[in-house]
């Protein structure tokens, strides 16, 4: 193998692994609001905490269950939807646009919240 | 400890037999409050034994066949108050095997797997071959349903049942009938059977003799338990209305891991004790989350405990006897406190 060749998929992997990082990105609001704000939803005792949490454009929200039985967080509207987070395990979704938000857990459905979005 | 126990269920006895609904026949009901249930048809009345007394008195006599409940399993919880969920389900498969009177078969009414995981099925589809009896049913708790919608469980458990996997069968003149009340919850509700399947289990209940008896077999209660904890179906009134014109009718849940019973009417309902973990009785915990225990009073958690109803023309008496050896009355007996307090009151 030449100097050149081993340059070329040198680069190429590096091209590659970048684009692999930029789609790992959480997508932010393609807007000129403060990104990078985040907020913590915590799932104790069957329950999120706060119900309501009331955030600006551009915040990550973070759910964290804290019981011992998994959880999900998933949109009413469909908005968005977590796989089952067991114990520790976190979830976070972006709101890029204003609005109210209201989500359950699907294997517990008695639990319900909602994120204000202004 | 005990009596006092005692006491508090012969006050509640006293308020039961105000209730003039006509008790048909004869039924005695214990139910071991450790791993599962025995049950005997006989006549079509159900009773069911503890395993432990699987050399008892009258409680099967004459009985046609009988199988075993067993429930919420959780096979992949590894925390307090049970990081070895398998073990607890093996000592329930080993009481199983004891028995004299072999069962026809067993049903698990649900949350096999703490999360839908593939080697967690695989666990229990091993603990489960070294059960005498060869013949299982399923039906899922919302645990076995987590991650795909249900598809692992129906690949595994759902050959040939309809939709989420509910499913109907007859054996020895007994009608059973599997219900799904886990699939599609929707916020801020509780279990859910769904139009779909409401539908289909009206029509196969249509043109059977009211004399049939009927089982009715689903995770999550048909009967509403508490509803701050979500333990009911929205739509089993539908479900039960179905029912109502059969002579005997038994309806056997899990999910809430301890045991409680009720009968009204021609309908008997009971839920089964996990073989995993306590859970508190209502509104007794800030959730209805494990109910952690210290290590060395598992055994006693899951401990042995008869709740027996006796019906007889009017009246309805319910004893309960710790089935252990001495000393576990204490928590023997808070299984048998759970059903007086809850249903009762």
């Amino acid at each position: 193998m030449t100097t050149k060749k081993i340059w070329i998929v040198g680069l190429a992997t590096t091209v590659m692994i970048a684009l692999m990082l930029l789609a790992e990105t959480p997508s932010v609001a393609a807007n000129d609001q403060p990104s990078g704000a985040s907020a913590d939803v915590k799932i104790d005792n069957f329950s999120f905490g706060p119900q309501t949490l009331a955030v600006s454009v551009g915040t990550t929200v973070v759910w964290t269950n804290r019981d011992d039985i998994p959880h999900t967080v998933v949109s009413t509207d469909g908005v968005f939807k977590s796989k089952v987070r067991d114990t520790d395990e976190k979830f976070s979704y972006t709101f890029t646009k204003a609005g109210t938000y209201p989500y359950f857990c699907s294997v517990h459905p008695k639990m319900t919240g909602k994120i204000a979005v202004q | 400890m005990t009596y006092k126990n005692q006491d508090l269920i012969d006050q509640r006895l006293q308020d039961l037999n105000y209730d003039d609904v006509d008790r048909r026949g004869f039924l005695k009901c214990m139910a071991w409050a450790g791993t599962g249930l025995l049950w005997t048809l006989s006549g079509g009345i159900p009773s069911s034994r503890a395993f432990a007394k699987s050399h008892g008195h009258e409680a099967g006599k004459g009985g046609d066949f009988s199988f075993v409940q067993i429930s919420d399993s959780h096979i992949g919880f590894n925390k307090p108050a049970n990081p070895d969920v398998t073990a607890t389900l093996q000592t329930a498969i080993n009481k199983i095997n004891a028995m004299p009177h072999k069962p026809d078969f067993i049903i698990h009414t649900g949350d096999l797997s703490q999360l839908s995981k593939p080697s967690e099925f695989d666990t229990l589809d091993q603990a489960l071959k070294g059960a005498a009896a060869k013949q299982i049913y399923f039906v899922p708790g919302e645990h076995d349903m987590l991650s795909d919608n249900g598809e692992e469980y129906l690949q595994r458990y759902g050959k040939g049942t309809k939709g989420s996997g509910w499913y109907s069968f007859d054996h020895k003149g007994v009608h059973f009938v599997g219900l799904v009340n886990v699939a599609n919850l929707k916020a801020g509700g509780m279990g859910s059977l769904g139009r779909e399947q409401l539908e289909w289990l009206e029509g196969d209940l249509q043109g059977r003799s009211a004399s049939t008896p009927i089982v009715l077999f689903a995770h999550i209660p048909l009967w509403t338990i508490y509803p701050d904890w979500g333990w009911g179906t929205d739509d089993s009134e539908q479900a039960l209305s179905y029912v109502k014109r059969f002579g005997s009718v038994t309806v056997l849940n899990g999910h809430i891991h301890q045991i409680m019973q009720k009968i009204e009417g021609k309908v008997s309902f009971h839920t089964a004790m996990s073989t995993a973990f306590p859970q508190p009785a209502p509104g007794t915990a800030p959730s209805a989350g494990p109910m952690k225990v210290p290590t060395d009073e598992l055994q006693r958690v899951l401990g042995i405990t008869d709740v027996n109803y006796l019906v007889s023309g009017s009246s309805l008496a319910i004893v309960d006897s710790p089935l252990g050896d001495s000393g576990s009355s204490a928590s023997g007996s808070r299984g048998g406190l759970a059903v007086v307090d809850s249903l009762f009151e």
